[in-house]
């Protein structure tokens, strides 16, 4: 990096090096801490930034309508299938009934599911393109999810369009039982015929991603790219502590850990997946002759 | 199991008016008849209206018919395969080929021990990636030798160790997912007990599933189900009901397409009737299945799965 550069980057830790947060008379958001160095941020930065520290270089967890304006090309994206929207269909009550927490999500999320998808460009290609949303019942792949995942391999493959698909998720979602379970084998099922006709996958893992969406769709991708701290496995944390009753490795199903252990191509800083992924698809192309 | 005991009660009371000679004592006689009526009785109530909590007791049985068992009492002339050509033989997934009734086919399970030193070796069903990848690597050979596959499930779920998870435990299953919808040969699958989340969906979908009236397969266990929604997996048989894991509740969905009866109190109770029963359903749906041809069978099994889901709206 360039001598200058170097001073800008020291400028900038200065600069978020926190003095004292002021709450009085500032309006909440404002000011905001880095889960990863803790340090006060001052939100504007944070954004423009792409929701990772300047200063750590901790990637934040981002919503699906955040992540695609970072990743497509600005006015590109054409949303498909928005109106699909989750039913009950094993009137699932144990716990907090399911209907509800439906409800709770699409109030909070302005969201209709945990996942959207559409038509867009990344770099000047064209793309079909998908994000999950976390924060709808922490994305969990039921029959909506599911079904717009299919459907999006379904558009690839009768586009001949490359897919770009940015997973997050907490895996498959338990309140529709065996029908979630099933989505994996069907998402697969759609990402085998892709394959086998040729028209390139990139897969975007992101902070989770983790069960029933790992061992599925996810990671069937002909190129697997983890955003940086990233964690993602197939048998959550907790569970893994439990069965072995040992602490974890540090690091354990980290982005970091899974390049090592040879599971993903690469690990990319956020704010050079465009450029990235744009790389890539020169490469792969549309896989037309 | 915790459901049976006062079956078991029964039984033993009766066992030990039977030891009594009866000729010494011929008023026993009348009793032990009533007793008998009554453990008659028992049995209906018992096993006739069972709960999906109490099934799953029931598919976890230790004495419960296991792969091996089915294996060996429905097909001959079987050759086992080992390996998964990367790491090592993973004892908790069996794959082979095999013979039924002069049908040859390729042969996956999950497979359960007998006793405390099989288990360990079979890490109690639960297979790591490397058992996953050699169910992959006999898809393939299947796939390209047209020999049908038979699968069986019975596990709690893949492994979740430290080791499964740094050699690609998710990884693992989704390849089986992505070869298992493109085999250009008949997949039956036959789940026998456990049916235990993406480690039993790996080998757990094709062209028919068949469920055994006591088995149950499921996104996630009732325990774990417990554990998430309320941080008691006690509340597991309120859970089972929710999850709708049942092989009667499978048929309901759409998901099976055949329910095997087992006998009353369970596929252990008379393990050769469920042998018996098991080869006709498995004969017949090759039978069924054995005329389509390859392009045909890919295509409906993936109508099938697009089929899978219920939603609102476009």
């Amino acid at each position: 990096m360039p001598i200058s550069d170097w001073f800008k980057a020291r400028e900038q830790r200065r600069y978020t090096t926190p003095t004292a947060v002021p709450t009085a008379d500032v309006p909440d958001g404002v000011w905001v801490r880095c889960e990863g160095c803790k340090r006060t941020l001052y939100m504007g930065d944070l954004e423009r930034s792409e929701m990772v520290c300047p200063s750590c270089g901790k990637h934040h967890d981002i919503t699906a309508p955040e992540r695609l304006a970072m990743l497509l090309d600005e006015g590109s994206f054409v949303e498909a299938d928005a109106g699909m929207r989750s039913t009950d269909p094993l009137d699932f009550t144990s716990g907090k009934a399911y209907v509800d927490q439906i409800a709770a999500a699409e109030e909070r999320t302005g969201l209709n599911e945990g996942f959207i998808s559409g038509t867009a460009a990344i770099g000047g290609h064209a793309v079909v393109v998908g994000a999950m949303d976390f924060r709808f019942i922490g994305a969990s792949m039921g029959s909506v999810v599911g079904e717009k995942i299919t459907r999006a391999f379904e558009r690839a493959l009768q586009l001949r369009t490359p897919l770009v698909l940015v997973t997050a998720s907490g895996g498959a979602r338990m309140q529709e039982g065996m029908l979630s379970l099933m989505q994996m084998a069907k998402t697969s099922a759609a990402a085998a015929r892709l394959a086998e006709a040729r028209v390139p996958y990139i897969a975007i893992l992101t902070n989770p991603t983790m069960g029933g969406v790992t061992a599925s769709f996810a990671t069937l991708a002909d190129v697997l790219i983890a955003e940086p701290g990233a964690l993602i496995g197939f048998a959550g944390p907790r569970v893994v502590e439990q069965t072995i009753r040992k602490t974890l490795p540090k690091g354990f199903q980290s982005a970091e850990a899974l390049l090592a252990n040879g599971m993903i191509d690469m690990v990319v800083d956020r704010r050079e997946l465009a450029a990235t992924v744009g790389s890539l698809l020169a490469y792969l192309g549309s896989g037309d002759e | 199991m915790e459901f049976e005991r006062p079956l078991e009660e029964l039984e033993q009371k009766l066992a030990s008016l039977k030891r009594v000679d009866v000729s010494e004592q011929p008023e026993l006689a009348a009793e032990i008849g009533e007793l008998e009526a009554e453990i008659g009785r028992l049995h209906q109530t018992l096993y006739t209206a069972l709960t999906p909590w109490e099934r799953v007791q029931i598919s976890r049985h230790p004495e419960r018919p296991k792969t091996d068992d089915y294996i060996e009492a429905l097909f001959t002339d079987v050759i086992e395969l080992h390996g998964d050509r990367l790491f090592r033989d993973d004892e908790a997934m069996f794959a082979g080929l095999a013979t039924l009734d002069g049908r040859r086919v390729a042969v996956l399970g999950h497979r359960k021990g007998k006793n405390t030193n099989e288990n360990i070796r079979r890490n109690f069903g639960s297979p790591h990636p490397e058992g996953f990848r050699k169910a992959e690597r006999l898809m393939h050979l299947a796939d390209r030798f047209g020999l049908p596959i038979v699968s069986f499930l019975d596990t709690a779920g893949a492994y979740p160790g430290i080791e499964a998870e740094d050699r690609g435990q998710a990884l693992a299953i989704a390849e089986c997912l992505a070869a298992l919808s493109q085999v250009r040969v008949p997949v039956v699958v036959v789940g026998i007990g456990e049916g235990g989340s993406g480690g039993a969906l790996a080998i757990g979908f094709g062209d028919r599933l068949i469920m055994l009236e006591n088995a149950y397969y499921s996104v996630i266990s009732p325990e774990m189900c417990a554990t998430i929604l309320h941080k008691d997996a006690r509340r597991a048989s309120e859970t089972s009901a929710c999850l709708q894991l049942t092989a009667q509740d499978l048929l309901r969905l759409g998901l099976a397409d055949e329910v095997v009866c087992e006998p009353l109190g369970g596929a252990h109770r008379d393990p050769a009737a469920t042998f018996a029963s098991v080869r006709g359903a498995i004969g017949r749906t090759l039978g069924e299945l054995s005329p389509i041809a390859p392009d045909a069978l890919v295509e409906a099994r993936y109508s099938r799965l697009r089929a899978i889901g219920a939603y609102a709206g476009e």
